[in-house]
């Protein structure tokens, strides 16, 4: 399996040909063929996990070749591992040939896109089922899952792909689908400008990642393939220079795909998508996708950012600016899906500032725990919309009689993700703490830990808005039919379980050897499970649900403070306006280009072009004028006259030249032409 | 060679024909059908020229597609058929002007490349059309496939009615 | 045969493109006449590959056709956005270029 992985991708693909065709017909509308497909594909995943496994198993030495027992022995002692070199599986064709350069589309197995693979496939299998009920009686439902499928086989070539080439590719095909699928109910046009948003801002980031490719192209010799570029920059065959400007470009890349500051304000914006492609898209799979690239490409950024020497980098601050920008933002918030979505703003500045500092892992095993909770806090919260017809938690309250299930699952993932022990969060954001202060990055030990107290709050806020007090809204809600639920459980339980794959404090390192690679890796520090830090951190995150609690629930410390107090106002302002940058975008920069060149242009239109002409005109006018006046009296009448005629004329001439009609200008066009070619050969 | 050279003038008199035809007739419909046969003559001389499979592309994409376009575009914008002339008022301007480009090219070809012959070796097979673009015009073919993407979504979204 | 004789038949195609592009009032003539100039420059592109015996012309006269099916599918469109605005499809109703 795993060296005919692009079947995975091959087979969504195939179910969104299939959809398009033939989904209207189907008794379902198409949604069975797109769940069948993503069913197939997450077996296959699956397969290609165990194989995986078992070959890691069987690299290892110990009792390998039984995969099923080496999920049995999840709590065995793992050995020393990480000497043992386990190669990734490469398979590939001559995609074409450009310029004597041979040009090759291929795969890449390990455990990083093993593990991506997994988890895309199994969010996209329960977006899938949910999204039957969520989005029934939808005037586009085939068309709605049609772009799922694409979305899906998309996301999967990005994981697989064994070139930066194939990886663009995907790349571009996962914001594309974003496109769509934001922009699903486009009657709305704020709906559809929000799709143009997102498109356009990562679009943006983008270019950083064509410029990043194309400099790692040639600073690798004229090769895209992965494997290589990622050998020559652990072995220093690349000149320092290359690989700093590649991985700012690439950064650049990161920056607008997975939301970070400050290219993250369309990701709120996205929230206009329904709820299934948020949870899928926007929270799960898409915008992890800048991480994925800094994983996979992380030589390059380890070489290129000196991340070893633990100075600070740009990396490192972007990721560390966005925890904390991002969980403020989502205080301010009363649309539940925009707090959902800054907060995963915030998460993903987690991982960014994980790997800027050298927690690999960490950043991964996050991106492996976030992808369960938040998917399934976003499902919830559709769910939830689905009872009360609207995402304001300011009509929301008391839910937790009437949604039980519901209730539940946004319990157990708005823990995992405020990181209580011993859920996913716990585990993987203890990690990226642990990491930062081992590696001699105290300043982002200390982002982390406040970050980690401002999403214990926020997400208490948010949970307690929607679920307890008295119910605010005038709908009738119910708890969401079976669809709904069996993802929102089966994400629950991810949510609860994930974190034990790599659970330190009881010595399991499961994830660390099945996805850690081992070849073409710089040297990255694993640091030992810290009990204090871990209390420490826990302690904090309680402490979060403590003052959120206290201040929302049990009404204490400083009530309308923003009423009373100026500069706390004025803070709130400045939250509730996003920073201002939204507007700093439009108006500034837009604004300042938009504006001056318009009106630049037109001024040269009116004062230069139609100057001249009008100049020609009057001017060839007066001096006809000032002959008549002048001349005519005193010398002779007659030829005066001719004069005057002829100004009179050349002005009727210019006025003709102006006519405004495009036939006039090609006419002229063409007979310049004739001219000039006859002169040219003449001169000749 | 005799045969090639009369089987040219036999197409060449007729595109000349009806080229004329295409610029002058004042009904659409029929301007379009004059333009019909000046693709088919270019299609033929095509062949003549041993360029096969440009030829039949020419038949499929210009006859096929864009003349349909074309007769869709005249029922659409419910064009004249018959009557009214079609020509605007600077008429002798633009035939002075086509008269003298012209003029300017039939010297400079003449004087460029006099009396030199094309001796028609085999066929171009497709293959080996084939061969070379996906050989050394994989960049242009692959921009070509954007245009027409480009192309397809701007017309939609011009034409459409919202 | 004579190279030139092509070449003369393209340049007279192309005159006639242009007498129609400068001449014609109607949006759907003139762009019939840009076809026509778009097949005289295919002619020349076929017959010199002819002549020089490089297959790059053919290439060359293939995207010219694609690229020509592209721009009466704009072309088209725009034609009948200006009816549907206007009331007519006649290109001299538009001067707005004036100023």
């Amino acid at each position: 399996m795993l060296r005919y992985a692009w079947i995975i991708a091959f087979i969504p693909a195939l179910s969104f040909f299939l959809i398009l065709f033939f989904g209207k017909r189907m008794p379902k509308g198409g949604s069975e063929i797109g769940i069948a497909a993503l069913g197939a594909s997450f077996v296959l995943s699956v397969v290609a996990a165990v194989q995986w496994i078992d070959k890691v198993e069987s690299t290892e030495g110990g009792e390998g070749g039984h995969a099923l027992g080496a999920l049995g022995q999840a709590f065995h002692v793992a050995g020393e591992a990480g000497h043992t070199v386990v190669e990734p599986v490469l398979a590939s064709v001559s995609w074409f040939t450009l310029g004597g350069v041979d040009i090759r589309a291929g795969t890449m197995i390990d455990g990083l896109s093993v593990m991506m693979l997994f988890v895309v496939s199994l969010v996209s299998l329960l977006v899938h089922i949910y999204s039957t009920s969520y989005m029934e009686g939808d005037r586009r439902y085939t068309y709605f899952f049609a772009a799922l499928s694409l979305f899906s086989a998309s996301m999967l070539t990005l994981v697989i792909a064994g070139s930066t080439l194939l990886l663009l590719v995907g790349w571009e095909l996962v914001g594309l689908c974003s496109f769509m699928l934001i922009g699903h109910w486009w009657e709305e046009g704020a709906n559809s400008d929000a799709a143009l948003k997102a498109f356009f801002t990562t679009r943006t980031g983008d270019i950083g990642l064509i410029i990043g490719i194309v400099i790692l192209f040639f600073g690798a010799g004229g090769t895209f393939d992965i494997p290589t570029i990622n050998e020559m920059a652990v072995n220093g065959e690349m000149s320092q220079t290359v690989l700093t400007t590649a991985s700012v470009a690439l950064l650049i890349g990161i920056i607008g795909k997975s939301g970070q500051f400050p290219l993250h304000t369309w990701l709120p914006d996205a929230m206009a998508g329904p709820t299934p492609v948020s949870a899928l898209i926007h929270a799960a799979t898409m915008v992890v996708a800048g991480v994925f690239l800094g994983a996979r490409l992380y030589p390059v950024f380890f070489e290129g950012f000196h991340i070893a020497d633990g100075g600070l980098n740009a990396m490192a601050v972007i990721g560390g600016i966005t925890v904390i920008i991002g969980a403020a933002l989502a205080f301010v918030q009363n649309d539940i899906k925009k707090v959902l979505a800054y907060s995963t703003i915030s998460q993903i500045g987690y991982m960014v500032m994980a790997l800027g500092v050298g927690a690999w892992l960490a950043a991964v095993f996050h991106l492996f725990t976030h992808a369960f909770f938040k998917a399934d806090l976003f499902l919830g919260s559709g769910s939830v919309s689905h009872a009360v017809h609207t995402f304001d938690m300011r009509k929301m309250g008391g839910l937790r009689k009437v949604m039980p299930h519901t209730f539940w699952t946004f319990i157990i993932s708005s823990l995992a993700l405020a990181g209580f022990f011993p859920l996913a969060g716990f585990w993987s954001k203890d990690e990226i703490i642990n990491t930062a202060g081992k590696a001699d990055y105290d300043f982002f030990l200390v982002v982390g830990l406040v970050g980690a107290f401002m999403t214990a709050a926020y997400m208490t806020r948010c949970v307690w808005l929607t679920f307890f007090g008295e119910y605010r809204g005038a709908e009738h809600p119910h708890e969401s039919p079976k669809a709904i639920l069996v993802p929102l459980w089966i994400l629950a339980i991810g949510a609860v379980f994930a974190g034990f794959l790599n659970a330190t404090a009881f010595d399991i390192h499961k994830f660390t050897e099945w996805v850690e690679p081992t070849s073409a890796f710089p040297e990255v520090i694993v640091p030992e499970f810290s009990v204090p830090l871990a209390v420490f951190s826990f302690m904090v995150a309680a402490a979060g649900v403590a003052v959120a609690g206290a201040y929302y629930v049990y009404g204490m410390g400083p009530r309308g403070l923003t009423e009373r107090n100026a500069s706390a106002r004025a803070g709130y302002t400045f939250l509730e306006n996003k920073y201002y940058l939204d507007h700093l975008y439009t108006d500034l920069v837009v604004g300042s280009i938009k504006g001056p060149i318009a009106r630049g242009t037109y001024w040269f239109n009116q004062n230069v072009i139609d100057g001249v002409v009008n100049a020609a005109g009057t001017g060839t006018r007066r001096v006809g004028r000032f002959t008549y006046d002048v001349i005519d009296q005193k010398i002779v009448d007659g030829s005066v006259n001719e004069i005057a005629a002829a100004t009179d004329e050349t002005g009727g001439l210019l006025r003709y030249l102006q006519s405004g009609r495009v036939q006039r200008y090609a006419l002229i066009l063409f007979a310049s032409v004739g001219v000039l070619s006859l002169a040219l050969v003449f001169a000749n | 060679m005799v045969a090639q050279t009369v089987a040219f003038g036999i197409i060449a008199t007729a595109m000349v024909g009806a080229a004329i035809g295409v610029v002058r007739s004042n009904s659409v419909v029929r301007a379009a059908l004059y333009l019909i046969v000046v693709l088919a003559g270019a299609a033929a001389q095509f062949i003549l020229l041993a360029a096969e499979f440009v030829g039949w592309v020419q038949v499929l994409i210009y006859i096929g597609a864009v003349a349909v376009l074309f007769l869709f575009g005249i029922m659409l914008t419910r064009a004249p058929m018959e009557g009214e002339p079609q020509d605007n008022d600077q008429r002798w301007p633009a035939f002075v002007v086509s008269v003298f480009v012209l003029g300017v090219l039939v010297a400079l070809l003449v004087d460029a490349f006099g009396a030199q012959e094309i001796d028609l070796v085999a066929p171009t097979t497709t293959a080996e059309i084939g061969d070379s673009i996906f050989r050394n015009f994989v960049v242009p073919f692959e921009v070509v496939s954007m245009l027409l993407l480009g192309a397809l979504v701007g017309a939609i979204a011009l034409a459409r009615r919202d | 045969m004579e190279l030139n004789l092509f070449l003369m038949l393209a340049a007279f195609l192309f005159c006639t493109g242009i007498y129609g592009v400068l001449a014609r009032r109607n949006g759907v003539l003139v762009l019939m006449s840009v076809e026509l100039m778009l097949v005289a420059v295919n002619i020349n592109l076929v017959a010199f590959a002819a002549f020089t015996g490089a297959i790059a012309g053919q290439v060359f006269a293939l995207f010219v056709i694609t690229i020509a099916a592209a721009e009466v599918g704009v072309g088209l469109a725009l034609v009948l956005l200006v009816y549907r605005n206007l009331r007519s499809p006649d290109l001299d109703n538009l001067d707005s270029l004036k100023g």
